[in-house]
């Protein structure tokens, strides 16, 4: 009889304990998950009203324009065109200037995973990745703004981001390689195909939706960055295509409209979009990756 | 001559004191001499790590790809020492399966049995693909199964289906001599038995020399088996022979599951 009373208590002990950590746990998700959502419903009701046709097609507006729209309670005419366009020209600047390196470098890391100098090479990429942005952007102002372009330029913001994504590139590509079954490889060795041939035709083709993932998540990363292109690209009212000359970008023209009164409102709208674009490259590369598994 | 290992007249392969070593001084295996007769089934027995994996891998110099193996000794396919041959030449001649299947996975079927070709860039008129692919498959009796689907990707096959299609690949060089590296060991029952009988069948043509950690798999198909144990050859002779009167204990023991 006793043996089976201490038998309940200790049951009813361990249930409460179970039902305690069971609501921690739940409290605790709840608080991590409650900025994230208290962020974007914020950006949402904030912004939604600025987001119209000519918020793509139009450039910035200047504060005079500005000021009347606020004045007579109208939406802020204009857009983000320049920081759009200029987001495009030097995101795609940096993927041409790092992919091909990064790639190289991943696949250089794979094949000799063991040797010395491999070590040292992950280890500065490890360093480069914990670099502050605007130290990367001090960098990129002292070798293309003063250096190249004599003069702030689109080429100068995508050499800082291109330096941002090398790392992740490095690093997602060793990964990718590694998880090709050896086999596969050894494959490809026993049909007498030369070694640059392998890993051109056999293991790049394979291991492609992995390459993808992590260029995609680096673009992600480098999307939002502003301090290394205050440094480096400066801004622009214009629409720029020219590598050599000052360009905009969506994070630049949220920082330009934060310092003018007037522009309050397209301070949201530009995040709500900033964040929409920065979250499906995320959601974009998270498919991928899950895709090949 | 080692007095357990039989001689053969006029081999296809020939090795000659061979060693390969992991590490230096760690020998996995150690001073094999043999040969290998044309168009018979050769098996290689021996309980796990006693080489006869590794040993099989040297003979098409898949030990290439890792610098720190080191191999010692001569492997002579009709009588050319194969150290001296380029890749391309040496794999045409000696083909290999593997213990999975491993089909490339984003080729289709078809471009898996013709990949020895596209991945070298040798360039083939489309009746000459058509012919080779389709013979291959004939050979791996796969083609009746596959021959509406040849531009699709081999995802869907059945494990025992790819691993033919690996044997395939292989053929499709038309060599002289086909390693298979425990070809069977992922698959089930049944699609052993079709691999084993599709050997039986291939010998008439190839060279067939299998690694097999499972006896009643060297009984059924070799006509030759060596015995391999601690990276030593100790027993080589007609599978009939080796079987039914063993000259080493060792084989005895291992033959009656004393141990391995």
């Amino acid at each position: 009889m006793s043996a089976f009373k201490r038998h309940t208590t200790e049951n009813e002990k361990r249930s409460l304990k179970n039902r305690v950590f069971g609501i921690a746990v739940i409290a605790l998700s709840v608080i991590t998950i409650s900025p994230i959502v208290l962020i974007i419903s914020k950006l949402i009701i904030k912004g939604y009203r600025q987001i119209n046709l000519s918020f793509f097609t139009e450039t910035a507006p200047d504060t005079l324009e500005a000021m009347t729209a606020v004045a007579n309670d109208e939406v802020i005419p204009g857009g983000i065109l320049n920081g759009i366009t200029g987001t495009l020209f030097m995101v795609l600047l940096a993927v041409i200037i790092a992919v091909p390196i990064g790639i190289l470098i991943g696949l250089f890391l794979y094949e000799n995973a063991e040797k010395r100098y491999a070590a040292i090479v992950r280890d500065i990429s490890d360093i480069v990745q914990g670099i502050p942005s605007i130290v990367l952007g001090l960098i990129a102002y002292i070798w293309i703004v003063k250096g190249v372009t004599s003069g702030y330029s689109a080429l100068a913001g995508s050499v800082s981001l291109a330096i941002m994504m090398l790392p992740l590139i490095i690093r997602s590509t060793e990964e990718t390689m590694k998880m090709i079954p050896l086999p596969i490889k050894e494959a490809a060795v026993a049909l007498g195909v030369p070694y640059h041939k392998v890993i051109l035709r056999v293991m790049i083709p394979t291991g492609l939706s992995g390459l993808m993932s992590g260029i995609l998540l680096s673009v992600s990363r480098i999307l939002g960055e502003t301090a290394p292109l205050m440094l480096t690209a400066l801004g622009s009212p214009i629409v720029n295509f020219y590598i050599d000359k000052p360009t905009s970008a969506v994070p630049l023209l949220i920082w330009e409209f934060y310092n003018d009164p007037n522009m309050v409102d397209l301070i949201w709208s530009s995040s709500l979009f900033l964040m929409g674009i920065v979250l499906a490259f995320n959601l974009i590369s998270k498919y991928i990756a899950a895709k090949r598994k | 001559m080692q007095k357990n290992i039989i001689d053969i007249k006029e081999p296809v392969l020939r090795l000659e004191n061979f060693s390969v070593a992991y590490e230096k001084g760690k020998k996995a295996v150690e001073n094999v001499t043999a040969s290998v007769r044309k168009n018979k089934i050769t098996a290689i027995m021996g309980p796990s790590g006693c080489g006869k994996s590794t040993l099989l891998r040297a003979i098409n110099r898949m030990h290439d790809l890792y610098p720190s193996i080191e191999t010692t000794g001569k492997i002579y396919l009709n009588d050319e020492d194969i150290s001296g041959m380029s890749n391309i030449k040496l794999r045409r001649h000696i083909g290999m399966v593997f213990q999975r299947p491993n089909p490339f996975p984003t080729m289709s079927i078809a471009d898996n049995v013709l990949a020895g070709y596209k991945l070298n860039g040798t360039r083939l008129k489309k009746s000459r693909k058509d012919e080779i692919i389709e013979k291959s498959l004939i050979d791996v009796a796969l083609w009746d199964e596959v021959k509406d689907s040849l531009y699709k990707k081999g995802s869907f096959l059945s494990g025992g289906q790819q691993q033919r299609l690996c044997i395939a690949r292989a053929l499709a060089f038309q060599p002289e001599v086909i390693l298979l590296d425990e070809p069977t060991s992922a698959l089930d029952p049944k699609a052993t038995a079709r691999v084993e009988e599709l050997l039986v069948r291939l010998k008439k043509r190839y060279t067939i020399l299998i690694v097999t950690h499972n006896m009643s798999q060297a009984a059924r198909i070799s006509d030759y088996s060596m015995f391999m144990y601690l990276g030593k050859l100790i027993e080589y002779d007609k599978t009939n022979t080796m079987f039914t009167n063993p000259t080493d204990t060792k084989t005895e023991e291992y033959l009656t599951g004393k141990f391995g």
